[in-house]
């Protein structure tokens, strides 16, 4: 019988690599649950305990006036309808992109396939500056939009085009796989026996992709929700007009109100929470499309 | 008439489909990109290389470089571990635990960052315990990491997760009663299984890392050449009206951003050829 308590090196076959207790097989199932379970206590669960304590440490009473401040409604109410007006968009844009781009021959199609993940990896704060640069002082818009007296910049135009921005990639990555599954013998068999192109619509092709609208529909609204960098540059941020809850946050925060900063984090995870659990119901019926990257914002 | 599938929308629907598509793709993504280069070599290259190059600019690329990388080892070995207990191990939690592993794609950036404050800041259990042995969190390259893997967190984990379960355990198995040792197992079964899942978590890690702003403002302080990122430099210049430095550091994000991108598309391509070779 060769023993562990061999010196290193002593019996090893030639394929054995040097991990010492690790490669004890009594011992490396616990040793590799503390460590994974582990990070996960440190990382996630103690500060996401760490919210739930402060923002109800001082009672539900305290917990209520930090929402309800003017200044917090005002915030909460324009990020939630924001928030909305970009999902309903993004999951009209999104199916009409996610069908063209996978079942049209459209021109330059490979390259929209690849730009669809560019805002997942561009920098939240470069794609504020993005939209400062082109709806800004010195962008080409500039000249009509003050002919017609509308405002994009430190307004809500600007607001929904970063909304728009941040969101872009869910409701197409969500639809995309399942306009691919879409049985066309089934849509021709709708045409044979007399269906109009809308029938066929309705009845073939929306029930196939509905799961995905839904789901990329949710996971952008939880995105918007919590959207900071682009917003906090583009915004404007004024309380009361267009601050958005994220922004609010941290202003609360730098003014050395950490409590209704949390009570106010904790409506917007809480909300998130939901959304994402509700579209998770939606991913697994549509067969796993992707949810990496999704809810919160940045 | 009959209408084949291809022709499901009629020509007028393909044409409003493809200009809507167009224009979608141009108003939210390539205009704003397009018009910021533009913008940012109306300064000239000159100007440019010489923000880019300045030592506060530099300092934060050096800072955003040292965080991603340690948020991409970090992420890879632990998120791997973690994967692997929620898919294999079984225990009594375990629902919660694998749920809990969403919880940071639920969190505004902000507010990640709040919670790190309220936990390692002055008034936090782990902050008043830390700062009297010395340790400093908040304000700090700790603190830093620290929301940056918060954040983070779920990418590698939701990416390896799927694949172990369905590759299943059989070739471990038989590797075991073939006499094989756990780590000899890891790195030669499991670890080869999982590679193009761990390419895609530490990608989207890394693509997150660099560009992480919310949760980074609250913790770092954003002080000047000390815990000011990538990002947050971009930010501070465009607040200080010095809107050449913010370009010309956001073109080397945007850069960056677009080889991760072109990464990723090739990855996939190559994942599907071989994927179609194996079916």
């Amino acid at each position: 019988m060769v023993t562990d308590a061999s010196g290193p090196g002593a019996g090893a076959g030639p394929r054995r690599l040097p991990f010492g207790l690790l490669d004890s097989p009594r011992l490396h199932r616990p040793a590799l649950r503390s460590l994974g379970l582990g990070y996960l206590i440190v990382l996630v669960v103690l500060p996401t305990a760490a919210l739930g304590y402060s923002s109800l440490a001082d009672g539900p009473g305290a917990f209520w006036r930090h929402v309800t401040r003017p200044e917090a409604l005002a915030a909460l109410r324009l990020t939630f309808g924001m928030a909305l007006l970009a999902a309903l968009l993004s999951a009209v844009l999104g199916t009409v992109a996610a069908f063209a781009i996978t079942r049209l021959r459209i021109p330059g199609r490979a390259l929209l396939e690849a730009l669809v993940d560019l805002p997942i990896a561009i920098p939240t704060a470069v794609g504020g500056l993005m939209i400062f640069a082109f709806w800004g002082p010195h962008g080409p818009a500039r000249g009509p939009l003050d002919a017609l007296g509308i405002e994009v910049l430190y307004a809500k135009p600007a607001i929904l085009l970063a909304l728009l921005f941040v969101c872009f990639p869910f409701t197409i990555r969500a639809v995309q796989p399942l306009v691919e599954g879409i049985d066309l013998a089934q849509e021709e068999a709708a045409a044979t026996l007399g269906a109009s192109r809308p029938q066929t619509m309705r009845w073939i092709v929306w029930p196939s992709i509905a799961p995905g609208v839904a789901a990329g529909s949710m996971l952008s609204f939880a995105r918007a929700l919590g959207e900071f960098g682009t917003v906090a540059i583009v915004a404007g941020n004024l309380p009361m007009k267009t601050q958005m809850a994220s922004v609010y946050v941290y202003a609360e925060v730098e003014s050395g109100r950490p409590r209704s900063a949390a009570a106010v984090s904790l409506v917007l995870v809480a909300a998130s929470v939901i959304l994402i659990l509700a579209s998770d119901r939606y991913v697994r019926r549509a067969g796993g499309g992707r949810r990496r990257a999704a809810g919160g914002g940045r | 008439m009959i209408v084949t599938a291809r022709d499901i929308l009629g020509r007028r629907g393909r044409a409003a489909a493809a200009s809507a598509t167009y224009l979608y793709f141009l108003v939210v993504l390539a205009l704003p990109i397009g018009w910021l280069f533009l913008e940012a070599f109306g300064f000239g290259p000159g100007t440019l290389l010489a923000k880019i190059g300045s030592p506060e600019a530099l300092h934060a690329f050096r800072l955003t470089g040292l965080v991603t990388a340690i948020a991409v080892v970090v992420n890879a070995v632990f998120g791997t571990a973690l994967a692997i207990v929620l898919v294999r191990h079984r225990f009594p939690g375990r629902a919660l635990a694998n749920a809990l592993v969403d919880v940071p794609f639920a969190v505004s950036a902000v507010v990640a960052g709040l919670m790190m404050v309220l936990l390692y800041g002055p008034d936090g259990v782990l902050g008043a315990f830390l700062d009297s042995s010395g340790v400093r969190v908040l304000f700090a390259l700790p603190g830093i990491v620290l929301a940056t893997l918060f954040v983070t967190f779920p990418f590698v984990v939701r990416e390896v997760a799927p694949v172990l379960r369905q590759a299943g355990t059989e070739a471990e198995e038989a590797a075991r009663t073939l006499g094989a040792r756990p780590m000899t197992i890891l790195f030669r079964i499991t670890l080869p299984t999982i590679r193009w899942a761990l390419g895609y978590g530490v990608l989207l890690t890394a693509a997150r890392s660099l560009g992480e702003f919310g949760a980074v403002l609250l913790v770092s302080g954003n002080i000047l050449g000390r815990t000011q990122t990538a990002p947050l430099y971009v930010y501070q210049a465009y607040t200080d009206f010095d809107l050449a430095a913010a370009y010309a550091v956001s073109i080397v994000l945007i850069a960056v951003a677009l080889a991760m991108v072109v990464v990723l598309e090739i990855w996939k391509l190559r994942r599907r050829r071989i994927e179609r070779v194996r079916v």
